[in-house]
């Protein structure tokens, strides 16, 4: 296998494990998690290589794993303590595992090559060196192997127990009381997302795997709002991520891993601005939308609200509205237009006089909204 | 070593000086951070920094503290204001936009270091050291610059205390009294960001977050008033600073980041068992004795 | 339209249309709180009664109309208005005590710069006082009952020294003890020549507590006297065909 195309696959193997990991971690609000056991784990390294007594992939994974698990472990007995606040917990856990680890690898591994810096940054590009032999046959990468099989036990986790996530992620009392035992089910799952998140970190580093284990779901989530959908779609986004980044970096010649964060995030800044219906600019114009269809409902409601009183005339005059109803000119013939063209009103000298129409949409607004 | 190096030895000065000040800075705008419930953004923004220690650096071609911690202080706003924009517009929760923001714009500094590195003159490259915490190598007139930088905060938060409080306890009651509260929290971030660039040069990115949370974490748990709570968490933050650099000084391989954060986590976890006021410990033993009179 | 003379009014509201993305709304409100009174707003949930208040206040943005209080906008003096919020808008585990929350109401007078000293310390003790929470000053104030809370609320309130009191569900999930606190505090204010407007949502204690009333379903049903307010008809109005069971006979 050439080099080029064993960092491409593992690229896009990457994105579409760690996007499958990501869609319930995103959906239970546990996204920082992540970011904490992929700072948490360099202990758990330090760990397994310490048992191990040398450089073992296992000892490490295990180490690693356990570590993240520790992590979460105590973000929510802290929790539990009722005396921090979750995001405070996760703020104090990880530095300090981060911290432990750090120390141990400048004190007694001070000769061996674990530069804490490119834990955060990964190198990708390092992956095609790294095989996997059997039998003097050359595999290709290792961390391809790992990380298909993370993204297999992802997906035979979602499919045995995808009801069962559902429900304790929408409804953990519920799921609790059909003895679903949600504790047990939640440490299984974090388990499988420490063990993704060591996976994907050390093919493409720490930052990279949180990236692509949170910004595939939350993209996907602006475009539908169907489960299913969305994990199709995040892991379609995490592989063409990881085949976009690598692309534009080799093209470029600049770091695949920063590369493909950055292609992350602007999929999921493209979509938080132009998703139809929940991005931001769609938002904005509904807004104004229905802020004028709100001011011209209020127009037509007031013009009811004064018919066949003794104010009527006064009331209905365009200058008196611009002064009571708090308006600009330029607001007031807008709104007046709008309330014209959708047949409320008509206008008779300096006067608006409402319509049959007019009156029976203020009618059916206030019967609408009643609560 | 005895305690009067601390004043005569020209390195081991400016590293406690320097952490004692990053914990004193630290520990009061984590006070209001770890209120707001914003414990994680100064992760978010001290990773945010990145980009903008890069960009400075290929805007200017200088690699002195006062450009790139102005360059890391604009790319933390920037991620600040992308962070609110997420949770004000969009439905996202915030864990997820602060995980966004913080891989995006790290991901990207990584790029740009990467073009850094190309450059003919990359014999200076070296950004990402400034982002990893030196404090081993803080200099004089580093130390002097965030010295400067802390009196501003300090006499501001001391100035707008009041304002500050009642902003933080109830934004809506606040704005009723007549404060200018958008202002006041746009103030509060940019507090927060000045906090984080002088703690990116000392202890790093990743234990930027511990030196937010912990000292006010640890303080919490011994006082009930606000103004308290700053006072202890500032202490915390300044004795973990002095004693942190005294421990990584005095022995080999012992960095001074990790060194600060283990016995912040330490000040943590005594305070959580034994603080004065909401210690666990005590509640423990309280309920004991109330289910002991009870049975 | 009220024929009244204009400094009656602590409030007028004219053709107030509020409209969130989603309810609750109100549309077109004309409405005029008589100064010196106890005034309730009063409707079932939904109706639009915290958004009313909020919008007075200008905490919400409004769609169309003007909100003018004694003769001038919001904005040209906000410190005249006492906000007393719900329970459930702050946090509770704030490291604050009673005391420090009663100080709060004193903020917007000390102005820039200024603390509070010995002076506001005593003030804020006796308004404390006023409440029956004066032994409780020193604590935390999570650690305060449901209804101590809301008494460490309405200290706050007179420790503002407001002209006019705008109350959240001052009533809400509040003990015997406390209800009656608010009552004397709501009685109190109004001996001194306060307004006082509450939004409450007991019809049956309504008439007892409160001199005039808004009923409030999303637009005005009816406004003035409780007396003249709490008919059948009006009622009926305002909460639809269950109104006869929420009054008690």
């Amino acid at each position: 296998m050439s080099g080029a195309l064993a960092i491409a696959l593992v690229a896009i193997v990457a994105g579409a494990s760690c996007g499958l990991a990501g869609v319930f971690l995103v959906l239970r609000r546990l996204a920082m998690m992540s970011d904490a056991i992929s700072h948490a784990i360099l202990p758990g390294l330090v760990a397994g290589y310490f048992f191990a007594r040398g450089p073992n992939l296992i000892a490490a994974f295990l180490g690693a794993t356990a570590a993240g698990v520790l992590t979460v472990f105590l973000v929510e007995t802290i929790v539990r303590m009722r005396r921090l606040k979750e995001d405070a917990a996760i703020g104090l856990v990880f530095p300090a595992l981060f911290a432990i680890g750090v120390l141990l690898v400048s004190r007694y591994f001070a000769n061996v090559h674990l530069d804490t810096d490119a834990v955060l940054y990964g190198e990708i590009a390092l992956a095609p060196f790294d095989t996997w032999n059997v039998a003097g046959r050359n595999l290709g990468p290792q961390s391809l192997w790992v990380l298909a099989g993370l993204g297999l036990l992802n997906a035979g986790f979602l499919y045995l127990f995808f009801k069962e996530l559902k429900l304790s992620t929408f409804d953990p009392g519920l799921a609790e009381i059909l003895g679903f035992r949600p504790g047990l089910l939640h440490y299984s799952f974090m388990t499988i997302i420490a063990m993704t998140t060591v996976g994907a970190f050390s093919a493409v580093g720490a930052i990279l795997a949180v990236a692509l284990i949170v910004i595939p779901a939350v993209t996907a989530s602006f475009w539908t709002t169907r489960l299913p959908v969305v994990i199709v779609l995040s892991i379609g986004i995490g592989a063409f991520a990881g085949l976009l980044g690598y692309g534009a970096a080799t093209a470029i010649d600049v770091s695949i891993s920063g590369a493909i964060a950055t292609t992350l995030g602007l999929l999921v800044g493209g979509s938080a601005l132009f998703a139809p219906r929940t991005g931001f600019v769609a938002q904005a114009l509904l807004r104004r939308r229905q802020r004028w269809a709100f001011a011209a409902t209020a127009l037509v409601i007031h013009l009811a609200h004064h018919r066949g009183t003794d104010a009527e005339v006064e009331e209905s005059r365009l200058d008196h509205l611009q002064a009571e109803l708090g308006w600009s000119s330029d607001e007031v013939n807008r709104i007046v237009r709008e309330s014209e063209e959708a047949g409320w009103t008509i206008r008779e000298g300096d006067r608006l006089v409402l319509t049959e129409t007019g009156a029976r949409a203020a009618a059916g607004r206030l019967v609408a909204d009643r609560a | 070593m005895t305690w009067t190096e601390v004043f005569t030895d020209y390195t081991l000065r400016n590293v406690a000086l320097g952490s004692a000040i990053l914990g004193v800075v630290s520990g009061v705008l984590g006070t209001f951070a770890v209120l707001r419930r914003q414990g994680l953004a100064g992760d978010a923004l001290a990773h945010a920094a990145l980009p903008g220690i890069c960009l400075a650096y290929l805007a200017t071609g200088s690699k002195a503290a006062p450009v790139l911690m102005l360059g890391a202080a604009l790319a933390g706003w920037v991620g600040m204001v992308i962070l609110i924009g997420f949770l004000r517009r969009t439905r996202v929760d915030p864990g997820s936009a602060l995980a966004i923001v913080l891989t995006t714009f790290f991901g990207f500094g990584v790029v740009l270091l990467t073009v850094v590195q190309k450059r003919p003159d990359a014999g200076q490259a070296g950004l990402d050291k400034f982002l990893f915490g030196q404090a081993a190598a803080l200099v004089q007139d580093q130390v002097v610059l965030m010295a400067g930088l802390s009196v501003v905060v300090l006499v501001l938060i001391a100035a707008l205390f009041k304002e500050f409080k009642v902003f933080v306890f109830d934004v809506d009651y606040a704005r009723t009294l007549g404060l200018p509260t958008g202002r006041l929290g746009a103030l509060l971030t940019a507090l927060l960001v000045i906090a984080i660039v002088i703690g990116l040069n000392t202890v790093g990115v990743v234990l930027m977050s511990a030196m937010l949370v912990a000292p006010a974490a640890a303080a919490r748990q011994w006082t009930e008033s606000l103004g308290r709570m700053i006072l202890l968490a500032a202490g915390f933050g300044a004795t973990a600073g002095i004693f942190g650099a005294l421990w990584s000084v005095s022995q080999d391989h012992t960095p001074t980041g990790p060194a600060i954060v283990l016995i912040l986590s330490l000040l943590v976890v005594v305070s959580l068992l034994f603080g004065s006021s909401r210690g666990w410990v005590w509640e423990r033993v309280r309920r004991h004795r109330q289910s002991g009179v009870g049975a | 339209m009220s024929v009244r003379p204009a400094l009656a009014h602590a409030i007028e509201v004219r053709d107030l249309t509020v409209a969130y993305e989603e309810k609750p709304v109100l549309w077109d409100l004309d409405v005029d709180v008589r100064s010196g009174a106890l005034t309730a707003i009063i409707g079932p949930n939904g109706a639009g009664k915290s958004t009313l208040l909020k919008a007075i206040l200008g905490l919400v943005p409004r769609v169309a109309g003007s909100v003018s209080i004694f003769g001038k906008p919001l904005s040209e003096d906000r410190g005249k208005v006492g906000y007393v919020p719900q329970r459930s808008s702050v946090d509770w585990d704030f490291p604050a005590d009673a005391l420090d929350v009663v100080l709060m109401g004193m903020y917007g007078r000390l102005g820039w710069l200024r603390r509070p000293g010995r002076t506001e310390r005593e003030k804020a003790l006796e308004c404390l006082e006023e409440v029956g929470m004066r032994e409780l000053a020193q604590r935390q104030i999570g650690r305060l009952s449901g209804g101590q809370q809301q008494r460490v609320f309405l200290a706050r309130a007179l420790a503002q020294d407001a002209r006019l009191y705008m109350m959240d569900e001052p009533f809400a999930g509040v003990d015997a003890v406390t209800e009656q606190a608010v009552v004397e505090t709501l009685r109190k204010l109004r001996d001194r020549g306060k307004t006082v407007v509450v939004v409450h949502h007991d019809l049956g204690s309504a008439p007892e507590y409160f001199d005039e009333a808004i009923l409030l379903n999303v637009r005005l049903v009816a406004s003035g006297p409780i007396d003249e307010v709490f008919t059948p008809e009006n009622l009926h109005k305002t909460y639809g065909a269950g109104a006869r069971f929420l009054v008690a006979p």
